[in-house]
């Protein structure tokens, strides 16, 4: 059937939640409704990516790029761009482009990006096997079933160099070939999807917006390995990835893509699911593996390592979601194409969701050595309401910070490292000029120490006692001494914690002590905090010069701390005073001051 | 809701699946708009609809669909100011000038494919216009 336009809604998280299925819904309707049903093919994608302009409804083939769309809209959309052929500019992305049409290749937000792991992401139903498979989806299980041999499949993952992109940047290969070596009656293949980094969202997006790669990829490694059952960890927060992953399950067991005999190779594989809580370390293998067996989840120490001894004592190859959404088209394509992108260190891409005070919020692709200043101004359009840029973390809890002298670092593992940062699964929060450095640790730190599992001293007991000495600075108690005594109950956990949680916890201190010791100084000397966020440091106060006396301030105050006659300057009697910071932002004459 | 083809309750073989895959990649490749070089507009503006302008669409829609011709992009547009000879038809195809073609029907249709896009000859009998171009802009050449 031939259809004259496509429509795709974006289906991610992002989007449905501000209403893309009821956008869905009304241009299916809409296009019934107007007689253009046999004309149109509506389609709900994955996620986009520019999550900041969502939800977003693209059309083709003009390319239109709407932005923001209501289910309001739909009528318009149909009506204007399907029926009459003219765009609707008010929704698009572009308005005031002088161009005809604002085309998604002219848009800077993608590019500078490269999708390998987000190839099908936006383009295909993820909840139609046929799209997966009209994208030469299964094609790398076609030519790993009857074309190679397994030591084949482990020598282009070899040859193409892939790292695990988890965060530890292990070489996929060898983790493979280490599980393909040891003899055992039983193996397994995990799927860690138990993203957990504030902010992340890379491998939700991915599994929403492409489910199918990751089951072929999951079926790849069982043949190269002789496994026979996989299993995907998520977490239970991710309903509509669980979803859609079980509709690509089924849809691959119909096909016989799954199951025994699948293609009439005698290979039998299949995959389950199994949800996880919502703990951190469970993000971490050993726990993880705990966690699926039942127990409690805790590390253990390696090794062994799992590929050696892990589920259920055997051998199991265990893997990031990226990491496997890369795996069918190094096949497909051969290790040699994939090894040339990226940097001699870090082949390939890399997934980042870029959030924080950035303008473009979103998931972005973009090669390895790619630098962070090309992601944040030019992909990321920059610090929103034209803030001065303080630093980024990349990393999530378990990396650090990279200030303004560091944006034109390539980014690559071995480079995030040596900065005192890590590449970690992908999260990238921008900080700018308002965000206190001493306060942005303690949340790291305090999530962390949450998220403990408290097994191993070092993690239990020394991120407890970071936090206290992070809390006593904040509130203008902190002494030199504190910041000689974090250096060393922190190097103390890198080395002895068991897990990477605790190795990890102290980066957001050390880092920050490291690139922004004045700060620390002057919450410890001069008591004060100079971004304005540590409320035991600051006073707020009316400037007497600048205030009118429009009482607007004291109506706001919920503690009434302001009093003063009307057009009289007020006074904040700051024994009252709770620097909720009300009183600010209402003042608009500029009189309240904080210091 | 679009339904993926029901598994012929068999599983599939790997001949089924490379069939499969052949069939639709035809289809969802339609909607891959990066690599087309050729594009054709049609007028349809009232008096293009009322003189055809829909049929002409469709018809473009099915001949280049039977023809298996992917780097070909189909939109509509207002008026072209042209309403003599409604429907109008904009083409544009690397290796020939811009033209426009008036008193387009469905077997017009078929030759601007045919003659013009797959066999780089212009339909001359329906040649009414070329959109405005600079021609000094590449040195009188």
């Amino acid at each position: 059937m031939a259809f004259r336009n496509y429509i795709l809604v974006c289906g991610g998280t992002a989007c449905e939640s501000s209403k893309a299925s009821a956008i869905y819904d009304a241009l299916v309707a809409e296009c019934q409704a107007q007689g253009v049903s046999k004309d149109v093919q509506v389609v709900k994608t994955g996620c986009f990516g520019f999550c900041e302009q969502g939800p977003i409804v693209k059309i083709l083939p003009e390319d239109s790029f709407y932005v923001r769309v209501k289910p309001e809209d739909a009528k318009e959309l149909v009506s204007e761009h399907i029926v009459k052929g003219r765009e609707v500019k008010r929704l698009l992305y572009d308005k005031d482009s002088s161009k005809k049409h604002a085309k998604v290749e002219d848009i800077k937000f993608y590019q500078k990006q490269f999708r390998i792991v987000l190839r099908n992401c936006g383009f295909i139903d993820p909840e139609n096997i046929d799209e997966y498979i009209a994208r030469e989806g299964y094609g790398a299980l076609e030519k790993v079933l009857f074309e190679m041999t397994e030591d084949d499949v482990i020598n282009e993952l070899k040859i193409a160099g892939l790292r695990g992109r988890g965060g530890a940047g292990f070489p996929t290969w060898m983790k493979w070939n280490f599980s393909k070596q040891v003899e055992s009656d039983d193996k397994f293949i995990v799927c860690n999807a138990d993203e957990g980094d504030p902010g992340a969202y890379m491998d939700r997006s991915t599994l929403e917006g492409d489910p199918h790669s990751v089951l072929e990829a999951m079926t790849i490694a069982g043949h190269t390995i002789g496994a026979n059952h996989g299993i995907i960890y998520i977490r239970a927060e991710y309903p509509l990835a669980i979803k859609r992953l079980e509709i690509a399950m089924k849809q691959a067991r119909d096909y016989g893509l799954l199951g025994k005999n699948i293609l009439g190779s005698g290979f039998d594989f299949d995959i389950e699911i199994r949800l996880g809580a919502g703990a951190f370390v469970c993000g971490e293998e050993t726990a993880l593996l705990a966690s699926i067996e039942g127990h409690r989840g805790m590390p253990v120490p390696r090794p062994p390592f799992p590929a050696v001894r892990g589920l259920w004592s055997h051998p199991t190859v265990i893997n990031n979601v990226e990491t496997w959404a890369n795996i069918p088209i190094i096949i497909l394509k051969g290790g040699a194409w994939f090894e040339r992108i990226g940097t001699p260190d870090s082949h390939g891409t890399k997934v980042f969701a870029l959030t924080g005070k950035i303008r473009n919020s979103g998931l972005v692709e973009v090669p390895m050595g790619t630098t962070l200043r090309e992601i944040i101004y030019d992909i990321g359009g920059g610090i929103a309401n034209d803030k001065e840029f303080k630093a980024v973390q990349t990393g999530g809890p378990s990396g650090g910070v990279i200030t303004k002298d560091y944006l034109d670092t390539p980014i690559d593992f071995g480079s995030l490292v040596k900065l005192g940062s890590m590449m970690g699964s992908g999260g990238m929060i921008v900080m700018d000029e308002d965000d206190c450095i001493v306060d942005v640790a303690k949340f790291y730190l305090n999530f962390t120490v949450d998220e403990s599992c408290g097994k191993c001293a070092p993690c239990r007991v020394g991120g407890r006692s970071l936090s206290n000495i992070l809390e006593k600075i904040t509130k203008g108690d902190g002494t030199l001494d504190d910041l000689d005594k974090m250096a060393e109950i922190g190097n103390a956990m890198k080395k002895a914690s068991l897990c990477a949680l605790g190795q990890t916890a102290p980066n957001p201190i050390l880092s920050t002590v490291k690139f922004f010791k004045d700060e620390y100084l002057a919450h410890i000397v001069e008591k004060k905090c100079p971004a304005g966020k540590c409320k035991s440091l600051i006073t707020y106060s009316i400037n007497v010069d600048k205030c009118i006396g429009c009482t607007a301030c004291a109506r706001k105050c919920p503690v009434q701390a302001i009093s003063g006659e009307r057009r009289a300057p007020h006074k904040i009697d700051p024994s009252l005073c709770i620097k909720c910071g009300v009183c600010l932002e209402t003042c608009k004459f500029g009189a309240v001051e904080v210091h | 809701m679009p339904q993926y083809e029901e598994a012929q309750m068999a599983k599939m073989t790997l001949e089924e699946l490379r069939k499969l895959r052949d069939k639709k990649k035809v289809e969802i490749k339609k909607r891959d708009v990066s690599d087309r070089d050729t594009h054709i507009i049609v007028g349809m503006g009232t008096c293009g609809i009322a003189a055809g302008g829909k049929v002409v669409l469709d018809t473009f829609l099915r001949e280049l669909d039977s023809r298996h011709l992917d780097n070909v992009i189909v939109t509509q547009t207002g008026c072209m100011g042209l309403c003599y000879v409604e429907p109008t038809v904009e083409v544009i195809s690397p290796g020939m000038p811009p033209v426009i073609y008036g008193k387009v029907d469905a077997s017009v249709v078929k030759r601007i494919v045919d003659e013009h896009i797959v066999g780089k000859q212009m339909v001359s009998d329906h040649v009414f216009d070329r959109p405005s171009a600079d021609i000094i802009k590449d040195g009188g050449k």
